[in-house]
């Protein structure tokens, strides 16, 4: 996994609630058996004016003027900054991929749903939790063209470029550690390989009926 | 010590490990498989150089692909190249790897893994279920502990059997009373959902309690838990009680014998306490439910039947009236239009939500002798399995909606999600009785409005919505 420790990067801001993961990565490419090709599609929907497709040649659609993504100034963001229940629906790891591919390291939202939260731990992608009113904040100095932010891991900050704004966020230790060392957790669950077999061998004395 | 609920009883037993921030390594005893989530584990497990732990565990299907017609031609009525390949791979993966079970596309027993989990008796109670989809919540319904994950969690639980989670918190909605005539358990939970939103649930596990949810049957129960996730709450339960050990009994992945007894002595303990804490407590009074119709394009944007759109202008809150006036606009809806004067275009009976026997015998007996309005352009029936489409046709039910109008199809997820070639047209309005009725789920443009079996099928013959309780 990719690691996350610091990053400093453009923002940009997606201005609606319950943004869920159909939204972020349409059925329709779903069909891959791959981890990638999902950024040219990331909020496909959204961000064309017309239906995409697996195998279209996403460069000649008409994109759509009115979808924040596709101003100019947004171009390269790295955070996205989101409001409550980001992620909602559909468990599909392949909307953090999407978002990955995209360019994000980072989504900032008062809320996220569990499990498009914990997809993106996997993903080297950090989800922030901030305040309503952290957001809203975030949200109207956004306005500011080049409008950046510094996220900090090891600090678990959210800072403006100028210090003026520092917000603190939390985080689980263990996913911290792991992604501040991008490490591989199947790998790091193995070393406990004697403990899950102990564990198993109680478990289908007991309960023989759930090994049949 | 004070009680323990349900969802306490279950993540306890199941800890092999926990670090000190709480994070905890717990274990997986049935990992349901499908095509879609799978393929990238599978891969990232061979690139890896691992083995999968326990494929005793897996029990795996192909559904999300599947096509509902065409199944004579074999693999080629898949005609998605693309999507023929996901189903290809699932097969080549399961050939490598043997599971405890696989229904393979075109296979009787294939069907919605969250409707052929349960009916093979591969869920019981007391498991731990995983799968990579959010709607594993169905099979809480069983006293499990059952909940979505993503690919890279598959791949974990594949190589480890255990998965990395922290406990969520507990929180139970009750439902007391009775219901009345014509309202079901997907009216309880969409009435749940309208009541605590869409996130209401989010980072805890729902206990369905009240007598309600007792007086319902597993089919039911497995229909709200279903749609725990809409409320955000990635497990939703049930406690074990008769309904649930009469409904296992004798299927084929059940115990039996003296083991069967042994296993029941154990189930009848998965019940929260008396005096259990919940963090979080919702009541809703079964009488007052009427049958619920979505209006907008989040589950939680849901009214009764007799019911009218609502004016965003009466919202306070900004982000929600925007919220509200952009689902307006995408589903083309004025405020204040009665439900009941809504125009349907499609009608779709199946998903994991509703797609079981009872579901469809539900459906069948409001059309039965009637025809679909001639504004409804396609009513669909897709059967969640093989087997609920064998016992249909058995008590006649596809006759019935055969001489009503409606399509009886092979079974697969069909339009809930429309992966396949079932699908919207862009404007095209449907009654379903899936869960999402987000923008574009059932096909670019498309508009959703969820409903119960009953509701979608009365719906689909008078071609608007109507209430179910008043129909003759």
């Amino acid at each position: 996994m990719e690691k996350f420790t610091i990053l400093n990067g453009l923002v940009a801001p997606l201005d609606r609630a319950n943004v869920d993961t159909d939204a972020i990565i349409p059925k329709q490419f779903l069909k891959s058996i791959k981890r990638t090709g999902y950024g040219e599609n990331c909020f496909d929907p959204w961000r064309y004016m017309d239906v995409g497709q697996p195998g279209m040649d996403n460069s000649r659609r008409p994109l759509n003027p009115g979808f924040v993504l596709n101003q100019p100034r947004y171009k390269g963001a790295q955070i996205l900054l989101a409001r409550k229940n980001f992620g909602c629906g559909s468990s599909r790891e392949h909307a953090p991929w999407a978002l990955q591919e995209y360019g994000f390291r980072c989504i900032i939202a008062p809320s996220f749903a569990d499990i498009f939260f914990n997809n993106c731990f996997k993903n080297g992608l950090l989800p922030v939790v901030l305040t309503e009113s952290q957001v809203d904040q975030l949200f109207y100095d956004s306005a500011l063209p080049g409008f950046r932010l510094i996220v900090d891991l090891e600090q678990q900050t959210v800072a403006t470029s100028d210090g003026a704004k520092v917000f603190r966020f939390e985080v689980d230790p263990s996913r911290r550690h792991s992604l501040l060392n991008g490490l591989d957790e199947i790998g790091l669950t193995l070393r406990r390989a004697d403990e899950i077999r102990a564990f198993e061998a109680r478990r289908r004395e007991q309960f023989p009926w759930l090994f049949r | 010590m004070t009680g323990r609920t349900l969802y306490d009883k279950l993540w306890d037993s199941h800890v092999v490990h926990v670090e000190q921030d709480g994070t905890a390594l717990l274990y997986i005893d049935r990992h349901l498989v499908h095509e879609v989530t799978s393929p990238q584990a599978f891969e990232g497990l061979k690139l890896a150089g691992r083995k999968p732990w326990r494929m005793g565990s897996v029990v795996a299907t192909a559904d999300h692909n599947t096509p509902t017609t065409g199944w004579e031609r074999g693999i080629a009525g898949i005609e998605d190249p693309i999507a023929r390949l996901q189903v290809e791979t699932l097969d080549a993966n399961l050939r490598e790897h043997p599971a405890k079970a696989y229904f393979p596309f075109l296979d009787k027993r294939q069907g919605i893994v969250h409707v052929i989990g349960p009916e093979s008796g591969a869920t019981l109670p007391g498991m731990t279920v995983v799968c990579g989809d959010s709607h594993t919540s169905t099979h809480g319904a069983f006293a499990c502990l059952a909940h979505g994950i993503g690919t890279s969690e598959v791949e974990h639980v594949l190589a480890t059997q255990c998965l990395v989670t922290k406990k969520m918190r507990n929180m139970r909605a009750s439902v007391e009373g009775a219901l009345g005539r014509g309202v079901t358990g997907k009216d309880v939970v969409l009435a749940v959902i309208g009541r605590i939103g869409t996130a209401g649930g989010t980072g805890c596990a729902v206990e369905f309690a009240g007598s309600a949810i007792r007086s319902l049957s597993m089919e039911g129960r497995m229909t709200v838990c279903n749609m725990a996730i809409e409320a955000g709450a990635r497990a939703g339960m049930v406690a074990v009680d008769e309904t649930t050990l009469e409904y296992l009994k004798g299927r084929p992945f059940a115990p039996a014998g003296t083991e069967w007894d042994q296993a029941v002595a154990t189930w009848r303990m998965l019940a929260s306490d008396p005096g259990a804490k919940f963090d979080r407590e919702v009541v809703l009074d079964a009488a007052a439910i009427a049958p619920q119709v979505t209006w907008g394009t989040s589950p939680e944007m849901v009214v009764p039947v007799e019911g009218e759109v609502p004016d965003p202008d009466k919202e306070k809150d900004a982000t929600r009236r925007e919220g509200m006036e952009r689902a307006l606009a995408y589903m083309g809806l004025k405020p204040r239009t009665p439900i009941q004067s809504i125009k349907l275009d499609k009608v779709f009976i199946g998903s994991c939500t509703n797609s079981r026997i009872e579901d469809l015998r539900a459906a069948a007996s409001v059309v039965r002798g009637k025809r679909v309005a001639a504004n409804v352009r396609l009513a669909l029936v897709v059967p969640g399995s093989g087997l609920v489409k064998a016992q249909a046709e058995k008590e006649g039910l596809d006759r019935v909606f055969r001489e009503s109008g409606f399509e009886w199809r092979e079974p697969g997820c069909s339009m809930c999600l429309a992966m396949n070639a079932d699908r919207l047209e862009s404007g095209e309005r449907c009654a379903a009785t899936s869960n999402r009725n987000f923008e574009g789920r059932q096909g670019a443009g498309g508009r959703t409005h969820l409903v119960s079996p009953a509701m979608a099928a009365a719906a689909a013959i008078a071609g608007h919505f109507v209430d179910v309780r008043a129909w003759r």
